[in-house]
């Protein structure tokens, strides 16, 4: 194979299988067929695969409308229907699109036949609930208990940990009662156990890609080619397609890894994200990095924003339902860590990924990853010596990023990183 | 130990100028006094939290609801766009205005959830998150919250340095069902006959709870409410209003003061998490399941809480019908993304009943209120002169 038919094939495929999503997604629009509507961080997808829902991600198709330019027209809807300036721009944005009937800048969106969401953020609660007014849907919270304690998580054997899997266990099936009620089909722990396959396989291969760009250079950028994996982590988790797109994936990433080929840039930086990225100028956001020779090789939004599969729990088939509810206590709450208790992670990273700086992306519109930002980087700053770079802007809300005193700011970072590495040469 | 004796053998309107004087007090002396007595204290961040737990160790049950305080210390550990609740909560504890051995939180919000993750890496004391079940309409909740509670229980033992028997968790749910009953009996008068208490002065009778034993509240609540009742004070022609947005930050004092000047207040959700609980606790067998099981039964609602049981909309409706309201003050603490988001769903649900509503933004550190006042005395003079 040659490097043009592999290099570059998971963002081409990845693009493709997106425009298949949409298109199936407006025929479910146009033929009036049940969707389900459901979140990054815990979709649920396991679930609502196996009953051959199509799902709806809101967090997907709002933050598109950021990268296609458009959410300002969706947000000043939500905004001029009584919706604060000062709450989360993708519930906004999806206000708007329940507002216009599913109009979407990539196709047109179903209305929700159930909607389904983890507490993993407190939004999704909050949003469902507008979807519940909007359409009578029926909504499941499904909630899965998060660390109690910085550090203190539990694992299986232990009583809390068995309190908190035997209440996710009886969620799981009161969910599935709930998917025979909206399709009017039974359960089909065959078609289940089959869904729990490919979803393995994803798991195990998005860890993988993950732990792949260890390589120097890194074979890809994190804070962009990483989402367009993220977007099919997510959409297609639990479908065949999504398997041996990550079965793809890995063997792209291996390739770029043993032939040496990086990303784009001409990498002289290596750099952690911890954040949601900046979707209203996203191309341009990276360049601010990636001219300076600086690349994302990690970013917290692929763990969390994958609901904690970057972990690659392996559900034991034998036992699927009790095995997906530990998988998903195991996940979620990882996912939650990751952006409680960013500096943990980041920290074990600093060696194992050479990592040069971390920038700190928090987001007007995310309380949930935003709020301990700041505290989190003075505590890696005590633990580690690592420069950091903190940059606040909106994931959505292009009122909120000022491009300027940002590049400003970069600069400045990437002028302290060169300083670092002259002073360190000199003292050798 | 009396940590408040101040309005003791006082008469009434002094006994309520000292409580008001108490949660102004952004020294927290109860809490002082309590610690030098050698009594330990768990911090509990809003809005619902089993005191009962800790009461039954001898400990504290501190309400962390913030302050009026400059965040000068805490506003670094933060970034922008938050509420101040967040940053002045952890201000008092960075200056030392106030101490305690346990810290916990629960996800009521996106922001708040953040806290026992903020607070443990800058303290040395356990911070922990409480995670109150939110699919209380799961078939399993009151189970599993049983055992998230003895999960409390553990912690609170190793804090307390003591065990927590059964028996005292009936003695604390027997002190607290009290409680309950004098702050309905509260609420009765505020709704029956407002023109017996103040806004502000009901508020204080309500927020000294969060910072002093519960015996002494209920003995502060057994002496005062009997004395409120007895007042010799007439009715005005007010309307009577209820106030929704304050089950997490607190508007200032003044601002209550304002409000109550202008209009009677029968009916808010202040500080709600110091009487969530709609009725006794049964006191049974098993104490822990009686706890969660009256929390997923009969808790009330609010923005952080979601329940297919318990639209909030239809909830402010019940509100609004119960206290014979004529108006509703929908508001939101800044930056208060539950708060920002229920003002939406309650004034849509208000437009459609005909009830008149006045939406409004406050902050705990507001100083100048002449704006609120205006705007509110035009909406409620349109009413009456309507």
């Amino acid at each position: 194979m040659s490097d043009s038919e592999i290099v570059g094939r998971a963002n081409r495929d990845g693009a493709q299988l997106f425009r298949d999503w949409f298109t199936e997604l407006t025929q479910t629009a146009d033929g009036g067929g049940p969707s389900a509507y459901v979140f990054v961080m815990g979709s649920l997808n396991e679930v609502l695969k196996s009953f051959d829902l199509p799902v709806v991600f809101p967090e997907i198709n709002s933050l598109q409308t950021a990268v296609r330019r458009v959410a300002h027209e969706y947000l000043q809807q939500a905004e001029d229907y009584g919706y604060s300036p000062d709450i989360c721009g993708y519930v906004k944005a999806d206000v708007a699109m329940q507002l216009r009937h599913g109009e979407h800048p990539m196709g047109k969106l179903p209305k929700p036949g159930l909607a389904v969401l983890t507490n993993a953020c407190n939004t999704y609660i909050k949003w469902a609930e507008i979807w519940e007014r909007m359409h009578g849907c029926p909504i499941f919270t499904f909630d899965i208990p998060g660390t109690r304690q910085g550090g203190g998580q539990t694992w299986p054997g232990d009583p809390d940990f068995e309190n908190d899997r035997r209440y996710v266990e009886a969620q799981l099936r009161e969910l599935i009662e709930l998917c025979e009620r909206v399709t009017g089909r039974k359960f089909d722990i065959d078609k289940f156990r089959e869904v729990l396959g490919h979803a393995n396989g994803m798991s195990a291969a998005w860890k993988q890609v993950l732990e792949l760009n260890r390589s120097r250079p890194s074979v890809f950028n994190a804070l962009t080619d990483g989402t367009i994996y993220l977007g099919v982590a997510n959409g297609f988790r639990g479908t065949k397609a999504g398997a041996d797109y990550f079965r793809d994936l890995v063997e792209e990433m291996e390739y770029k890894a043993a032939n040496g080929i990086g990303t784009l840039t001409e990498e002289q930086w290596r750099l952690a994200f911890v954040g949601v990225p900046c979707y209203p100028i996203f191309r341009r956001f990276n360049e601010l990095f990636t001219l300076a020779g600086g690349t994302f090789v990690s970013s917290t939004y692929l763990w969390f924003a994958s609901g904690g599969t970057n972990r690659g729990f392996q559900y034991d088939l034998a036992r699927p339902i009790e095995s997906l509810a530990e998988g998903l206590l195991v996940s979620v709450r990882d996912a939650m860590d990751s952006m409680f208790h960013p500096e943990r992670a980041v920290l074990d990273q600093i060696k194992e990924f050479a990592l040069d700086g971390v920038v700190f992306h928090p987001v007007k519109s995310c309380r949930t990853t935003s709020t301990g930002q700041a505290d989190s980087r003075r505590a890696l700053a005590e633990k580690a010596d690592v420069p950091s770079l903190f940059l606040e802007s909106d994931m959505m809300d292009r009122r909120v990023v000022a491009e300027a005193p940002m590049k400003n700011r970069v600069d400045a970072f990437f002028e302290g990183l060169a300083s670092r590495r002259r002073q360190a040469a000199i003292a050798r | 130990m009396i940590v408040f004796p101040d309005w003791s053998n006082r008469p009434l309107d002094a006994a309520l100028a000292e409580c008001r004087d108490l949660v102004e007090d952004t020294t927290f002396p109860t809490v002082r006094r309590w610690r030098e007595g050698g009594g330990k204290v768990a911090g509990h961040f809003q809005v619902y939290f089993p005191e009962e737990i800790v009461h039954a160790a001898g400990m504290l049950p501190f309400k962390v609801r913030g302050a009026p305080l400059e965040p000068t210390r805490a506003d670094s550990h933060f970034g922008s766009y938050l509420c101040s609740i967040l940053k002045t909560s952890l201000e008092a504890v960075l200056t030392g205005a106030v101490k305690m051995e346990l810290f916990v939180s629960h996800p009521i919000c996106d922001a708040a959830r953040n806290l026992a993750a903020i607070w443990g890496r800058n303290f040395s004391h356990p911070c922990q998150i409480l995670y109150l079940p939110q699919n209380p309409n799961s078939r399993h909740s009151v189970a599993y919250l049983r055992g998230e509670y003895d999960r409390m229980r553990r912690t609170v033992e190793s804090v307390a340095e003591r065990k927590i028997a059964d028996d005292d968790l009936r003695r604390s749910i027997a002190v607290f069902n009290e409680n309950r009953r004098l702050l309905r009996e509260l609420y009765e008068i505020k709704r029956e006959t407002p023109w017996l208490v103040s806004a502000e002065d009901a508020y204080s009778l309500v927020a000294a709870g969060g910072l002093i034993p519960r015996e002494e509240h209920n003995e502060l609540l057994r002496t005062l409410l009997p004395q409120i009742r007895a007042r010799a004070r007439k009715s005005e022609d007010r309307v009577r209003v209820v106030f929704e947005g304050g089950f997490c930050e607190q508007p200032p004092l003044d601002l209550v003061r304002v409000l109550g000047r202008m209009c009677y207040l029968v009916d808010d959700d202040f500080l709600i998490g110091l009487r969530y609980l709609t009725a006794d606790v049964p006191a049974g067998k098993d104490p822990l399941r009686d706890l969660a099981e009256s929390y997923v039964e009969r808790s009330t609602y609010s923005p952080v809480q979601h329940d297919l049981r318990k639209p909030k909309e239809k909830m402010l409706l019940e509100r609004v019908r119960g206290a014979r309201a004529g108006a509703v003050i929908v508001a939101a603490a800044k930056m208060c993304e539950p708060g920002l988001d229920e003002q939406v769903a309650y004034s849509k649900a208000l437009d459609l009943e005909g009830i008149p509503y006045f939406l409004v933004e406050f902050e705990e550190n507001m100083t100048s209120f002449e704006g609120v006042e205006l705007q509110v005395e035009t909406f409620l003079e349109n009413l009456l002169f309507a």
